[in-house]
């Protein structure tokens, strides 16, 4: 189980020269023993005396991560009051995110954003005319944390993690449905079953997990959306960027009902793309569902690419599209040159934003295509996306859950061996249900009754 | 309605409305602390009433009988007066879901009650339909309240003017009962049902709610030919439900129920007539219960499922009436008739009573209190199906709560509740008063979080104490459990201290036993946790031990085999109850934290949690608004701390 000491970056996390990492809480200085030594080789900052700083190294097991000075500030002569120790350590995002992740994995846990602020004043060291400010820095840094480790989770992860959660709450229905209902549901043979499963199930976790070693956890590139009405040759120019057929491309408008998503680097960018559903009124149900979700896909990127189909005239599908686009930062795309146009610049351009770029294209004869790179460089280059240190958190807490749903799992397995009853594990199963949801933004709620409800017919 | 002079006039401190489960706990419980208590009810010859199923108990169920007994109720020695049939369900999983149930005499239970509650001192019996609460207004204190009762009104004009009032009413509110087209409006079992006091209620500002539940229907025994149905027995050894129960008392002859099953011609016969099923047919309103669907919801909704099983129970010894478990249903009387005649056994059967489905006025009970007292109603409490639960057990524990608090608010005391570390009790409580129930609320174990510590056989043990001091349990009941309580301790430590070499009477003992034989030393203690081996099996080990108690020897070795997993469960209560402990004013004005989200604060006005802890489970109130809160209660109690100096 995590003690209640936190720990996170105290500095802004960017490549500057020197990063401060702070851990919080009765376990600090303890912990900080396990991963630090002094130049003897030593690991002695229980015995140094508050309000002192120490040159040595932070190791991961045996190997050195980086050359550090650490201060010790025993309480209450710290920012919280509570044992605390601050790292220095080199500024690199890497350095500054490795040595978090090792603290971490020793005991502390993330601190929740504000959470030092809030410690410090509980414990009475801000005074009370500070408790506004503190509150607004909860209430606001958590919202906007919370909004951004959802947001930046990769889709393939986020459905990952669903079906996880669902193979586990099913399993979790069963067992309690059984326990409530023993007359009318059996467990007879079942514990065979759950561990096989059980197994599997941590297996997909570690592979996440493995995922996550490189920061691949959570969409790294910059979110560009392909929006365009049906037909309009979104797929064909997805697979042109990917350079593969990933799309099924055909002459059927409505072709691709849900969403693609693929990574790709254009001039030394990173790129998620997301190609969707054409965007038009359908009554199709499937159709819709896709429709839908490119509507919601398209309020969160950061890039749009409008593909105009010039060989059909204008039509109410492209005017709504303009409407949702027009605070976006897009490219349109004057697509299908290779055919009659039904369609003027002059006229598109009337209903754009001036500072609109507008590429003419045919996907179907692969023209344009460099150009639109050119624009994507120019866009991003002179612009200022910043992709570094929220990232590195929002992963790291993410990979904080993954290992807790892992631990769950573990310790199901355990009781299983060990030929414990089902009630045991049921609650070490309903852990890494829980752990899980924390990563793709789940509140607690009543999918356990609601899954027994639906899933297993209860007696009486 | 305000206060009014009516031609006849008496004055008590308690009146409990409804002499149903909840009711029964109720006034037993006020009279027992000694004060004056008038129980109303419609029909006196329905006091105790099991209008559905014939059991006392089932899993988490048998759990919060265990308890209420453990805190001086009265349902678990009524039972064990009047069973017909006893088992221990669960016995192969762990001991925290092992669960008592019970068959119950229905007659017999009810029967006994009502001589319990004539007998009881300071209680008087009084069958009238109550039709108003008086109540006045009054000056805001601090606390949320801004109304007191002082009254009830029956249908015939008589006051009653009091200082507690528990409304326990059951289904009986507005019930319109539904069997098929058929509608009657009347409670269960054909009984009156109560029209008045909903408006009354309302009218006090009380947020009411409609729910619906059902119960099968009944057929005569000789119509029913059990020879193709398999037999189910009680249990060998019988254990009490209640702790003062001596077990050599139930240990009496056990009658059977039998399990029968529905098949595809059965479900052929639903599925052809939902048409005619009212709730198919939207005539019922109310939300039923999913944890017991009538079987034309099972057939529906389980469509794969090629049968389903039926327990035909019987409603008591002095009686032809089988109860058929598993066939609830709304569907018309020809429809059910054709329909029970294609399960095995029942192919001639005669229904007595028809199935049907009840429709009754509830609260939403956010409205109240873990006390079971209402915020806005200074003495008013209520317990059971009024307050949106389902089942006797349940509304038998709120009855006990809230009428131990009645009766502490009158006493001048402090009022009791129970957290969800301590008792199913407290779980049951606060779902209810925390959560969004949108159906009638079953007790079931998953909600446990702690169920590990939760146990049926530690209820003496967790709860007895607080009974003794809600007055309910005797001094010399509770000399007994301080008594259990040492001696399961000092058992405890002296097996971890008795050490067990590697000698070779040791090895061969284990070898005997099939169990690993040991490489270095251990303890007796550590022995004890091996599944194979038990305390009985390690007394050749054992030389020194004295005989304890069978109840004390059951905690010992559940406390060592178990501990690891009841340890972490400690753990995890201690951080709970810091945020338990957390309180909340009651004139907290959430419009002056201003950094609540607008979710969170709507929430938290309407919910209003005693705790912070109650405040985390609000559903909509994220974490980050619980460190708000926290702040928030921080700053104000300095600011109250620099004022008062």
């Amino acid at each position: 189980m995590k003690t209640d000491t936190i720990a996170a970056v105290a500095t802004a996390m960017s490549n500057s020269s020197i990063g401060i990492i702070r851990i919080s809480g009765d376990e600090s200085i303890a912990i900080s023993d396990i991963i630090y030594r002094n130049k003897s080789n030593e690991r002695v900052l229980k015995n140094y005396k508050s309000n002192t700083i120490h040159y040595g190294f932070v190791y991961d097991g045996d190997d050195i991560v980086d050359e550090v000075m650490v201060s010790v500030l025993k309480k209450p002569n710290s920012f919280t009051t509570e044992d605390t120790v601050e790292i220095n350590c080199h500024g690199g995002i890497l350095v500054i995110n490795r040595i978090l992740d090792i603290i971490i994995k020793n005991g502390a846990r993330l601190a929740e954003p504000g959470e030092f602020t809030k410690r410090a004043f509980l414990n009475g060291r801000i005074d009370l005319s500070e408790a506004e400010a503190v509150m607004d820095i909860i209430s606001s840094k958590n919202e906007s944390a919370l909004k951004n480790s959802v947001k930046q989770l990769r889709g393939s992860v986020h459905r990952k993690v669903s079906e996880l959660r669902k193979a586990i709450i099913y399993e979790i229905a069963f067992i309690e449905s059984a326990l409530d209902d023993p007359e009318h549901i059996s467990l007879e043979g079942y514990p065979d079953k759950l561990y096989k499963k059980v197994n599997e199930l941590s297996g997909e976790i570690e592979n996440l997990l493995a995922t996550s070693e490189n920061g691949r956890i959570i969409a790294e590139g910059i979110k560009t959306v392909i929006v365009g009405k049906p037909n309009a040759g979104k797929s064909s120019l997805l697979n042109l960027l990917v350079g593969e057929e990933k799309a099924i491309v055909t002459d059927i408008a409505g072709t691709t009902r849900d969403v693609l998503e693929e990574d790709i680097k254009i001039n030394g960018i990173s790129l998620h793309i997301i190609d969707t559903a054409g965007i038009r009124s359908t009554e199709d149900i499937i159709e819709k569902i896709g429709v839908e979700r490119a509507v919601s896909y398209l309020q969160d990127a950061d890039l749009v690419i409008y593909v105009v189909d010039s060989s059909v005239p204008l039509d109410k599908n492209d005017f709504d599209i303009m409407k949702m686009i027009k605070d976006k930062k897009s490219i349109v795309l004057f697509n299908k040159t290779d055919l009659n146009s039904e369609i003027s610049l002059d006229e598109l351009e009337k209903f754009l934003n001036n500072n609109v770029i507008i590429i003419k294209t045919s996907t179907k004869e692969n023209t344009g295509i460099e150009d639109l790179e050119k624009a994507v460089h120019k866009l991003f280059f002179s612009g200022k996306i910043d992709l570094d240190s929220e990232i590195m958190i929002t992963n790291l807490r993410h990979k904080e859950s993954l290992e807790e749903a892992l631990d769950g799992l573990k310790l199901v397995k355990e009781s299983l061996k060990a030929d414990m009853p089902e009630d045991f594990y049921s609650i070490d199963l309903m852990n890494s249900y829980l752990s899980l949801g924390k990563i793709i933004g789940e509140e607690i709620s009543d999918d356990l009754m609601n899954e027994i409800f639906s899933r297993f017919c209860m007696g009486k | 309605m305000l206060e009014n002079e009516s031609s006849f006039v008496e004055n008590v401190d308690v009146c409990v409305i409804g002499a149903g489960h909840a009711g029964c706990e109720a006034a037993l419980a006020c009279a027992r602390l000694g004060l004056e208590t008038v129980i109303f009810t419609v029909s006196v010859d329905s006091i105790a009433l099991m209008p559905c199923n014939p059991n006392v108990g089932g899993s988490s169920k048998g759990h919060l009988v265990r308890e209420l007994d453990a805190l001086g109720g009265e349902m678990g020695k009524n039972i064990d007066k009047t069973f017909i049939q006893s088992k221990m369900l669960n016995v192969s999983k762990g001991p925290a879901v092992h669960s008592l149930r019970a068959q119950a005499d229905k007659a017999e239970y009810s029967r006994a009650m009502r001589k319990v509650l004539e007998n009881q001192e300071h209680l008087t019996i009084k069958q009238a339909e109550v039709c108003d609460l008086l109540w006045k207004e009054i000056e805001s204190s601090g606390k949320a309240a801004t109304k007191k009762v002082t009254g009830v009104k029956t249908f015939t004009g008589a006051t009653y003017k009091c200082k507690t009032v528990i409304l326990c009413t059951g289904t009986y509110l507005k019930a319109r009962c539904l069997c098929g087209e058929a509608i009657t409006y009347t409670g269960p079992n054909g009984l009156q049902a109560a029209n008045h006091l909903t408006d009354s209620l309302i009218s006090m500002g009380i947020e009411m709610q409609r729910f619906k539940t059902g119960t099968p229907a009944r057929m005569d025994r000789r119509s029913i030919d059990f020879s193709k149905m398999e037999e189910q027995f009680g249990d060998e050894r019988v254990v009490p439900f209640s702790f003062s129960t001596n077990p050599d008392d139930v240990q009496i002859e056990q009658v059977s129920c039998y399990l029968t099953y529905t098949n595809s011609k059965t479900h052929e016969i639903i599925k052809s007539n939902l048409d005619r099923s009212p709730i198919y047919a939207g005539i019922i309103e109310g939300t039923g219960p999913r944890y017991c669907p009538s079987i034309e919801d099972k057939v529906v909704k389980f469509a794969d499922k090629e049968r389903h099983q039926v327990f035909i129970e019987p409603e008591g010894l002095h009686t032809n009436e089988m109860y058929v478990a598993g066939m609830s249903s709304s569907l018309p009387e020809d429809v059910q008739l054709a329909m029970y005649r294609t399960v095995p056994g029942l192919e001639n059967c005669k229904i007595v009573r028809n199935a049907y489905a009840i429709e009754y006025d509830c609260i939403n009970p956010k409205q109240l209190y873990p006390t079971l007292g209402f915020k806005d109603i200074e003495g008013l409490y209520s317990g059971g199906q009024f307050n949106g639960s389902s089942g006797y057990e349940e509304a038998a524990a709120q009855g006990l709560v809230a009428g131990i608090n009645a009766a502490r608010f009158i006493l001048g005391k402090e009022e009791i509740t129970f957290d969800r570390s301590e008792a199913y009790i407290g779980v049951l409580i606060d779902d209810l008063v925390t959560k969004d129930n949108f159906e009638p609320y079953r007790m079931m174990t998953s909600r446990a979080e702690y169920r590990l510590l939760l146990r049926q056989d530690n209820a003496d043990l967790r709860l007895m104490e607080k009974g003794y001091e809600a007055g309910l349990i005797t001094k010399s009941q509770y000399d007994n459990i301080i008594r259990k309580k040492k001696q399961i301790e000092q058992e405890i430590a002296r097996l971890k201290n008795i050490k067990i070499g590697a000698a070779k009477v040791n090895q061969d003992f284990l070898e005997k036993n099939g169990s690993a034989t040991l490489k270095t030393g251990t303890t007796l203690a550590e022995l004890l946790c091996r599944p194979e081996l038990n305390y009985e099996i390690l007394k050749e080990l054992d030389v020194g031990r004295t005989a304890l108690p069978k109840d004390v020897i059951e905690q010992v070795e559940i406390e060592i085999k178990y501990e690891g997993y009841i340890d972490r469960q400690l753990r995890q209560v201690e951080q709970f109850k810091k945020m338990e402990k957390k309180l909340i004013p009651d004139s907290l004005d959430y419009d002056d934290v201003l950094s609540l989200r607008l979710e969170a604060r709507q929430k938290l006005k309407s919910f209003r949690p005693v705790s912070v802890g109650q405040a985390s489970r609000i559903s909509g109130v994220s974490p980050a608004d619980i460190s708000v809160l926290l702040v928030y209660l921080e700053q104000l109690k300095r600011k109250n701390y620099t004022n008062g100096d």
